[in-house]
């Protein structure tokens, strides 16, 4: 990566680093911390826009929603000078007051209160798995733990009908692989997404959900009139994108630090009570939502630098989690750390819906490891899946010993 | 700057100056109280930051929106008719001598 100092197009340091790019993926922390250094804003004159990588301005960019919109898309896609490649989502890619109508039903569907009606069942579900996976021994932490687990629950939570649930990975990876630039990663999602999209919009519709989930809880809001029968489905659909494979890699993250860090699994061991906290650290630690875009709805100066009106701005979600000037010992996985302020989930008005059903899910499912399983090693090659927004693995070989 | 006392379950009481504008949340997470998670950050999202307010002192405090009314039913330990979230409490000079219960639990 070269920084110079002055560019055409904007007074910010500039950076020719691709970060969406598979080197990028393999290794984001380096990289990540040279952005950091370089200022508060910097420009990416590979994609002419401008991003923030600092905790400061991440976080203040999140909670801004009046300069920094979401309406415009999430992406590098600009809504305003290009069709969306899906109908708008209703809570991610808007605004206050339209954003918080559709929102408010969603925050009811899994509220606290919702997730305690979940946790018993959340729970034995995990302890099977735990159990079924020590009877193996031997087995990849990835398909058979970080998904196995969430698809295990999720689905049924949500009231999915039974047939074709293998779309919903997929379907998850196109969403996120879709805020990208135009790569290679993008294009190919899209060109092999009409399956998914089909059977998601089908899912997604009142007669194929089951009753007592998420999906017809959104659906009897139009009943009262918070939402209209229209908008319904394009509601659950929000779930299908961002409920399953965001908890994905927030799992496997998790997995693949407490068999990174014998340290931290003994201190899990020895208080299972942790598991909650193991969770959420990882989620810092990893950031498996790694960046999302806001557009710019005035001329606004971001530390010094002004940035003009109707410009994307990209968030490092995974740097700002990791920058030393918020965090001690950023580079550590801690599970005995505050974590709280963090911005895996996001922050502010738009922060993620799904955070307690994915504390939930991360909590037993952690839990129930440590008061069965007694070593984790990790027994052959790690490889990393690679997505435009995600960061996770594709495959972590392990072998447990209770 | 006011005062704040935040009571833990065993009755142990810890004395706390926060600076005017900042949620009782923040400025007891930020000065190392244990017993409030606030794992959403002060985003009124998760209901981890729950307290018990003396009752006396209720009415010195913003009102409660509909966001932390609803959240307030899914706290960990039990919700009382003085609970509230502590990310929602704007530290103002007159909470000055707040006393804040801490639940048992939080998550």
């Amino acid at each position: 990566m070269s920084i110079a100092r002055t560019v055409p197009g904007s007074r910010a340091p500039a950076s020719d680093v691709d970060p969406f790019s598979i080197e990028f993926f393999e290794d984001p922390h380096r990289i990540h911390g040279e952005l950091r250094e370089a200022g508060p804003v910097v420009w990416l004159s590979r994609y002419r826009v401008h991003a923030v990588a600092r905790y400061a301005e991440v976080h203040a960019v999140l909670n801004d929603w009046r300069t920094f919109c979401s309406s415009r898309g999430v992406g590098m896609d600009d809504y305003a000078t290009g069709k969306p490649w899906r109908p708008r989502s209703l809570v991610l890619e808007t605004d206050p007051p339209e954003h918080d109508r559709a929102r408010a039903v969603l925050n009811k569907v899994l509220s606290p209160a919702a997730m305690k009606r979940l946790r018993e069942g959340f729970t034995a579900a995990a302890e099977r798995k735990v159990d079924e996976l020590l009877e193996r021994g031997s087995f990849d932490a990835i398909p058979d733990l970080a998904e196995a687990y969430p698809l295990s629950v999720f689905p049924d939570a949500l009231g999915m009908p039974q047939e074709g649930r293998e779309h919903v990975l997929p379907y998850a990876a196109v969403v996120f692989n879709s805020f990208g630039p135009d790569n290679d990663l993008r294009r190919e999602a899209l060109a092999d997404a009409a399956p998914h999209m089909a059977w998601v919009a089908e899912s997604c519709q009142r007669g194929s959900l089951a009753p007592g989930g998420f999906g017809a809880g959104i659906h009897a809001a139009t009943d009262t009139g918070e939402i209209t029968p229209e908008e319904a489905p394009l509601l659950v659909r929000s779930l299908f994108s961002a409920g399953v494979d965001t908890t994905v890699n927030g799992i496997g993250a998790a997995v693949y630090c407490l068999a990174r860090f014998p340290d931290q699994w003994r201190k899990l061991r020895a208080e299972p009570s942790l598991a909650r906290a193991a969770f959420e650290e990882a989620v810092r630690f990893e950031s498996p939502v790694q960046t999302f875009f806001r557009t710019t709805t005035r001329p606004v100066e971001i530390g010094g630098v002004e940035v003009g009106e109707g410009e994307k701005v990209l968030m490092f979600l995974g740097a700002a989690n990791r920058d030393p000037r918020r965090w001690e010992r950023p580079d550590e996985y801690d599970i005995a750390r505050r974590t709280s302020g963090h911005v895996g989930f996001g922050s502010g008005v738009h922060m993620c819906v799904g955070q307690l059903l994915a504390r939930l899910e991360g909590e037993v499912l952690l839990g129930a490891m440590a008061r069965k399983i007694d070593s984790i090693e990790i027994t052959g090659p790690v490889r990393r899946r690679y997505n435009n927004t995600l960061r996770g693995l594709a495959s972590l070989p392990i072998t447990v010993e209770a | 700057m006011p005062n704040i006392v935040f009571v833990h379950p065993d009755g142990a009481r810890e004395e706390l100056e926060i600076a005017e504008g900042t949620s009782l949340m923040q400025g007891a997470t930020a000065q190392g109280i244990d017993g409030i998670v606030a794992e959403c950050g002060g985003n009124c999202m998760c209901a981890t930051c729950h307290v018990y307010v003396e009752p006396s002192q209720l009415a010195l405090l913003p009102a409660m929106s509909e966001e932390e009314d609803a959240l307030l039913d899914g706290t960990a330990s039990e919700r009382q008719p003085n609970s509230r979230l502590s990310c929602q409490i704007s530290v103002t000079p007159a909470l000055d001598g707040l006393l804040v219960n801490l639940p048992e639990r939080q998550v």
